[in-house]
């Protein structure tokens, strides 16, 4: 079986999926990190499959594109990770259900 | 058969790696079925490696590649491989054989560990990683292997989590280790930039062959050394030893298999793979960066033995003794005995690893104590696990003849010798030798001779699942030698490439005699000093080392591991302590302030058109205000604060568009 643009966007779509409902569904900050870090990887993988899939592939766009979007995303999951530690130290919980100072 | 396992021969590592995951994502308390996955999965991989060992056997000097090209990126593809060439095919039998050992000894010695099974998916993962580093082709998939048995040495040796020195061994291991990655990894790049690919073997192309080698020229030395940092690093040597004795925090199943076929094998393993980037433009077989690694090597040896013979805890000693014989691996490869380091690379690990399963016994039969003072009298106790352990301890300190690790001391010694740079590294070798000896010497008659102190008064031998994997490695200890003899050097020429010749004459050499006379008199000292030590058990005097009588300030000197730990904290993490302050201090005095100075500014501008606003603009305003407050109070209910009911709230509305944009379609 030859991987078709469809089928890489069906991965992507249900990684997307699943990384959003961890990301809704879970209570712990660490894994809702960790729900926003699957949806990230989904958005890569079409940046990767539609530059492949592309019929001018020969300029590594795609490849560039999703690199620079890891780089981000570390950056971004280092920033989660010491917001989750300061939002721990303050409120002694990570869990986000009990985190509602935003209440209007 | 042979097509077919070098065609398949990364299922070597990842049968472990599977079994790995596998055993991650059962419940905590299988512990069966966890033992069962990691031991299957180790013979499976004993297995597959023996298959891979047969075809090496019917060519001299065979080496089989395989690539494969991982992405491409514009024009450039990135390509990693795998190899099988002899010194693969005898890390791997190694490397599996001591591992199912280890694995084995663990299902006992582990048992009743509330994380067992987490214990069984780390150790099948770090044997994985091992074994594909070994297998690598390419210079990125070994530093890949490389950075994943740092990741599992990490996991492991913060095993007991709950225990903050564990916890500090495994970040130290870490953060040490990755200075030399750092070298490792620059090194990398610059070869990579200098001959454009990082595959070893490629038909000719390969980075450690001839056309490869050409493209480097002079930076070939700093390259070599850069990468030299990395096997530094992970091979506990001088000046980045230190993580090597703390990671005894660990279960000692795991500094068996840290310090015996994983994690600092990899290190010496390095060098040899790459050998040919330290070799080029050798003049008489002297090159700039072998030289490094020799005064490197012989630093190591000779202090990580000093610093043994005043060490007390069972496990310690063993350490520093791994970090000596480390040391004297890398002054066989830098003196250009490439085929001896690694025998005695291979030596030492069956016999390391029995020695560290003793220890394991030991400790285990003396309820948790590790202090070789408090023990004594285990000879009688622990029948079982002292005569493997004196088998042990006597390949360990290079008894010629019966024991594996006295040839490969041998040889290692005979291609010291020949080296035309310098006579001094022979000479402190020797010195290496005679304390080897003596300190184990000191340690066998603290644990296992004399009267019974505090620890070993209720000692009980070790159950059949613990003392079976001693015995196997003890007999692999023995065993071994039959391919190091000078008489039948099978191991020698098969990593050599030439074929064997059996020659009686051979056995006899003057090194036997000099080994015979240098282990004589390490362990004719160690009893002399240590008679006494163990038979007056009610006297205080006793638990004062006799050395530590005779001279207390050097003894001082050595316990303390020559005060290295202290200088690395007075000057390196001070001075990252230092910076840190110093950031901190700009981040509160300077920026603080400018960011509050441009605040001022909005402020003072806020307050101009706050009076503009007050006289001005609010007399409509306020009507609007009310009506605007109603609404606000209708609207804030839907703002419950809980974070993931707008992250919900924008899914739909994401899902809205997507609907709308498909109906527009």
């Amino acid at each position: 079986m030859t991987p078709t643009l469809e089928l890489f966007l069906v991965v992507s779509a249900a990684l997307f999926s699943i990384g959003l409902l961890a990301a809704l569904s879970r209570r712990h900050a660490i894994f809702i990190l960790i729900g926003i870090e699957m949806m990230l990887a989904a958005a890569n993988l079409n940046f990767i499959a539609f530059w492949r899939f592309n019929p001018q592939s020969q300029q590594p766009i795609g490849v560039m594109i999703a690199i620079f979007s890891i780089a981000i995303a570390a950056a971004e999951a280092a920033v989660g990770l010491a917001l989750v530690i300061a939002v721990y130290r303050h409120y002694r919980t990570t869990n986000v259900d009990q985190l509602d100072q935003l209440k209007g | 058969m042979n097509r077919w396992i070098i065609d398949y021969l990364w299922l070597i590592c990842a049968v472990p790696f599977a079994a790995s995951l596998v055993i991650l994502s059962l419940p905590n308390d299988r512990h069966k079925s966890a033992a069962t996955l990691a031991v299957a999965g180790q013979i499976a991989a004993l297995a597959m490696s023996f298959f891979a060992f047969l075809p090496t056997l019917q060519t001299h000097g065979f080496r089989a590649v395989r690539n494969f090209t991982w992405f491409t990126f514009g024009d450039q593809a990135l390509r990693l491989g795998w190899l099988l060439d002899p010194l693969a095919a005898v890390m791997l039998m190694m490397i599996a054989l001591v591992g199912l050992c280890i694995f084995v000894f663990s299902t006992g010695y582990m048992a009743g560990d509330k994380n067992f099974v987490r214990f069984f998916a780390y150790l099948s993962f770090f044997s994985g990683a091992m074994l594909g580093l070994v297998i690598s082709n390419s210079l990125l998939l070994l530093f890949i292997c490389w950075e994943l048995v740092g990741l599992a040495s990490y996991l492991l040796i913060g095993f007991w989590i709950e225990r903050p020195s564990a916890a500090a061994a495994a970040k130290k291991a870490f953060v040490t280790t990755r200075i030399g990655d750092m070298g490792f990894f620059i090194g990398l790049l610059w070869l990579y930039g200098r001959s454009g690919t990082l595959l070893f073997y490629d038909r000719g192309n390969g980075c450690l062959e001839s056309a490869g080698l050409a493209m480097l020229g002079a930076s070939a030395a700093f390259i070599a050394l850069l990468i030299f940092c990395g096997a530094v690093g992970k091979s506990g040597q001088f000046p980045l030893h230190v993580w090597l004795p703390d990671a005894m925090e660990g279960p000692t199943p795991v500094s068996a298999l840290i310090h015996a076929a994983t994690m600092v094998a990899a290190g010496v393993f390095l060098v040899a793979r790459v050998y040919p980037l330290f070799s080029l433009g050798a003049i008489n077989g002297v090159t700039p960066s072998l030289t490094v690694v020799v005064w490197i090597g012989v630093t190591t040896a000779l202090m990580a033995a000093l610093i043994a013979m005043a060490q007390a805890d069972i496990k310690r000693i063993l350490a520093y003794s791994t970090v000596s014989q480390l040391g004297l691996m890398m002054v066989s490869l830098g003196v250009g005995g490439v085929a001896a380091g690694m025998m005695h690379l291979l030596a030492h690990g069956f016999f390391k690893a029995l020695l560290f399963l003793g220890a394991g016994s030991v400790i285990h039969g003396c309820h948790g104590a590790q202090d070789i003072r408090k023990m004594g009298g285990l000879r009688r106790l622990m029948p079982i696990t002292f005569s493997t352990y004196a088998i042990g301890m006597m390949a360990l300190s290079g008894v010629p003849l019966f024991f594996s690790g006295g040839w490969t001391k041998e040889e290692i010694l005979q291609v010291t010798a020949h080296w035309p740079a310098s006579h001094v590294p022979y000479s402190l070798l020797l010195a290496g030798i005679i304390l080897t000896a003596f300190y184990m010497t000191r340690q066998m008659i603290y644990v296992f001779f004399g009267h019974r102190r505090s620890a070993s008064q209720h000692a009980h031998e070790s159950p059949r699942v613990m003392t079976m994997p001693l015995i196997a490695l003890a007999i692999c200890a023995i065993l071994f030698s039959i391919v190091l003899t000078p008489a039948w050097p099978w191991l020698h020429d098969f990593l050599t490439g030439s074929p064997a010749r059996f020659e009686i004459a051979r056995l006899i050499q003057p090194a036997l005699f000099l080994s015979l006379v240098l282990v004589g008199a390490g362990v004719a000292l160690g009893i002399c000093i240590y008679r006494n030590a163990g038979s007056q058990v009610r006297d205080r005097s006793a638990e004062i080392d006799p050395l530590q009588f005779a001279q207390p300030e050097l003894f001082r000197f050595l316990e303390n591991k020559m005060w290295i730990d202290e200088l690395y904290a007075r000057t390196v993490i001070s001075f990252s302590w230092m910076s840190a302050r110093l950031f901190d201090w700009m981040d509160r005095n300077f920026w603080d302030r400018l960011v509050r100075g441009v605040g001022a500014i909005g402020q003072l501008f806020g307050t101009f058109t706050a009076s503009v606003d007050e006289r001005g603009i609010n007399v409509g305003v306020d009507e609007t205000t009310i009506g605007t407050r109603g609404l606000g109070r209708l609207l804030s209910a839907a703002h419950s604060g809980q974070v993931q009911t707008y992250l919900g709230i924008i899914a739909i509305g994401m899902l809205a568009l997507l609907l709308f944009y498909a109906w527009l379609a």
